[in-house]
């Protein structure tokens, strides 16, 4: 496979991964590499492993075999809670909330948790210090005209940036965004795309995103990771993705929309 | 923290007033009966209404406090507060071992094993003779030596004492739920997952409640067995984990005094029904029905919900005022 990118530092990579439920395969020897810094797209038909694939890195599964690297250190086998600490965040298909807790309050528990503060007795919430925290990562996401309003009660949209937004509270190294788009229309969905990229280009977290609508992915993506049956299809840039045979054949009458932007291109 | 010390001390200064005001004994023992049930189911809430473990054995703890107060104070070997200490110490072991094996388990499960649990201690204290008293309850009396110049053989006050004891409790649980730590139990509360996932040990933490809300619950359990000098096994019997339930459902779960004003409308009901009727159960069965199918919420949680609903309205009324006139004057 042609590297066209200059070599960078593998923030996280997986080597040989493979998960199986029972006799269904959802993982099958899947190896990928997420350089430092970098911003990558995973698509592929319903049951192709994408939430598999992020339940395998971030603890909620262990695979039958393979390795997860983060920055070197092997994590399969540690628990979810040891992952997000050593610096993994990650956001969920159906935003995870606290939903009686405000928006802001959210977030400055999320604050407290990375601060090791959770234990905290004798002191007030907010302790000193988070609140400058919580109101940097919602100025960020846009969130601060809502900062009083119960989680429960946010607009769809405003839950799923919140859901990113706890993820941000742990200063992740890692982000990893289970369809930031899900349940949206077609401009909410862009401006959600173009929060998440300035987001990016603002922390330069190496960040992974699952997403089905193609006419986003080839926009932002600056590589793309196609999975299908669990086993990675392609990896490359949007315009090699685009070229893909094999892609152009696993999604040609299974995605009407990848299949317009193959066309298109 | 300033305003709740000051609410505090005026919350004990009425509670030392009270009986001053109306002298009679009858008010005192209801109020020290309130104190140790409103400790009981308190520090339930800290469990049901911020961490959301529905516990059904937490009268095991009312219990332990009682009957290891009680028993070293038979001993004749240490003085009121070190017992209490002692008690209130011995307790939190026991929450821990028990807890640790409960807090594994989730939901309907966490309920049932903690109720298993507490019907095993209670069947300890039932045939353990010997030691309890077994369905006699701790016989003899429990012996009330002066501490520093303090004699709690006297009505007034043992009140006192008691009075202190229980706004000092409530400090301390107010503390815990205002603190860092009081919202990592509203996290785990309304998304045990995500908490996890945000870096909190779910597990630990809940062990960690557990074991302070049952020691809190042990402090119930003490004033009670100071107050009638005895301590019998329906201490410990599921009945006490049910009222400590209906408390928390009358009150409310969401306030943090909320299962205070519950167990205040239960004691009124059993002291004062049980006067009128023997069908007292009827009568309490169908007030509960009444807020559960009536309100469908606590009374505390019912009016603080009606304020709230009131004062939204009032600020859309007056919004809507603004804009009228802010209309007005562009059309002027």
């Amino acid at each position: 496979m042609p590297r066209l990118t200059i070599p960078r530092l593998a923030m996280l990579k997986v080597e040989n991964l493979s998960k199986s439920f029972g006799g269904v395969v959802a993982m099958r020897d899947v190896s990928l590499d997420f350089p430092s810094g970098s911003l990558t797209a995973i698509i592929g038909p319903n049951g192709a492993g994408k939430t598999t694939f992020f339940n395998l890195i971030s603890g909620h599964i262990r695979p039958d075999s393979g390795r997860v690297l983060f920055g070197g250190a092997d994590l399969v086998g540690l628990s979810s809670l040891q992952i997000v600490r050593r610096g993994i965040g990650r956001a969920f298909q159906v935003a995870s909330l606290f939903p009686s807790l405000t928006l802001r309050e959210c977030l400055l528990a999320a604050v407290v948790s990375h601060f090791r503060r959770s234990w905290s007795m004798l002191g007030r919430f907010p302790p000193p210090g988070a609140g400058r925290d919580a109101d940097e990562i919602m100025a960020l996401l846009g969130l601060t005209a809502q900062a009083n309003v119960l989680a429960a009660n946010l607009s769809h949209g405003d839950q799923k940036l919140l859901d990113i937004a706890l993820a941000l509270a742990g200063k992740p190294k890692v982000l990893l965004l289970d369809e930031p788009t899900a349940g949206m229309g077609p401009d909410e969905r862009w401006q959600m795309i173009g929060k998440v990229h300035r987001l990016w280009e603002a922390q330069r977290t190496t960040l992974v995103f699952i997403e089905h609508d193609m006419d986003i992915v080839f926009k932002i993506a600056q590589t793309i990771q196609v999975l299908k049956y669990g086993t990675v299809l392609a990896s490359g840039t949007p315009d090699e993705i685009r070229r893909n045979p094999d892609v152009i054949d696993a999604y040609l009458g299974t995605d009407h929309r990848l299949s317009a932007a193959v066309g298109a291109a | 923290m300033l305003r709740d010390i000051i609410l505090a001390a005026a919350a004990l200064a009425v509670l030392l007033l009270l009986p001053v005001l109306i002298p009679h004994p009858a008010l005192r023992d209801f109020i020290v009966y309130v104190i140790a049930y409103g400790l009981l189911a308190m520090s339930l809430n800290l469990l049901i209404g911020f961490t959301g473990l529905v516990s059904f054995g937490h009268a095991a703890y009312f219990a332990s406090g009682a009957y290891g107060f009680g028993l070293l104070m038979q001993s004749g070997l240490v003085s009121v507060p070190v017992a209490m200490l002692a008690a209130v110490g011995g307790t939190a072991l026991l929450a821990l071992a028990i807890g640790a094996i409960c807090v594994r388990l989730q939901e309907i499960y966490f309920a049932f094993i903690t109720l298993a649990f507490q019907m095993f201690i209670h069947s300890v204290i039932l045939t353990w003779v010997a030691l309890t008293g077994g369905d006699q309850g701790l016989r003899g009396g429990i012996p009330r030596p002066a501490f520093l110049g303090i004699d709690l053989n006297d009505g007034r006050t043992l009140y006192a004492f008691c009075a202190v004891v229980f706004v000092v409790c409530l400090l301390i649980m107010r503390q815990i739920v205002q603190s860092p730590f009081g919202y990592t139990l509203r996290m785990i509360r309304d998304n045990p997952q995500r908490a996890n996932f945000v870096g909190v040990n779910v597990r630990r933490v809940k062990l960690a409640i557990f074991v302070i809300a049952s020691s809190m619950a042990s402090i119930g359990g003490i004033v009670l067995a100071l107050f009638v000098s005895g301590a019998y096994p329906d201490f410990a019997f599921w009945t006490t984990s049910g009222e400590a339930i209906f408390m928390i459902m009358l009150g409310g779960s969401q306030l943090f005094i909320g299962p205070l004003v519950g167990t205040v409308m239960l004691q009124a009901l059993n002291h004062y029904v049980t006067i009128y009727t023997e069908h007292h159960g009827m009568v309490l069965g169908t007030v509960i029905l009444i807020f559960v199918l009536g309100l469908r919420r606590g009374l505390a949680d019912w009016v603080y919900e009606w304020f709230q609903s009131r004062n939204t309205r009032r600020m859309a009324v007056m919004a809507a005022a603004q804009l009228g006139e802010a209309k007005h004057d562009k059309l002027a």
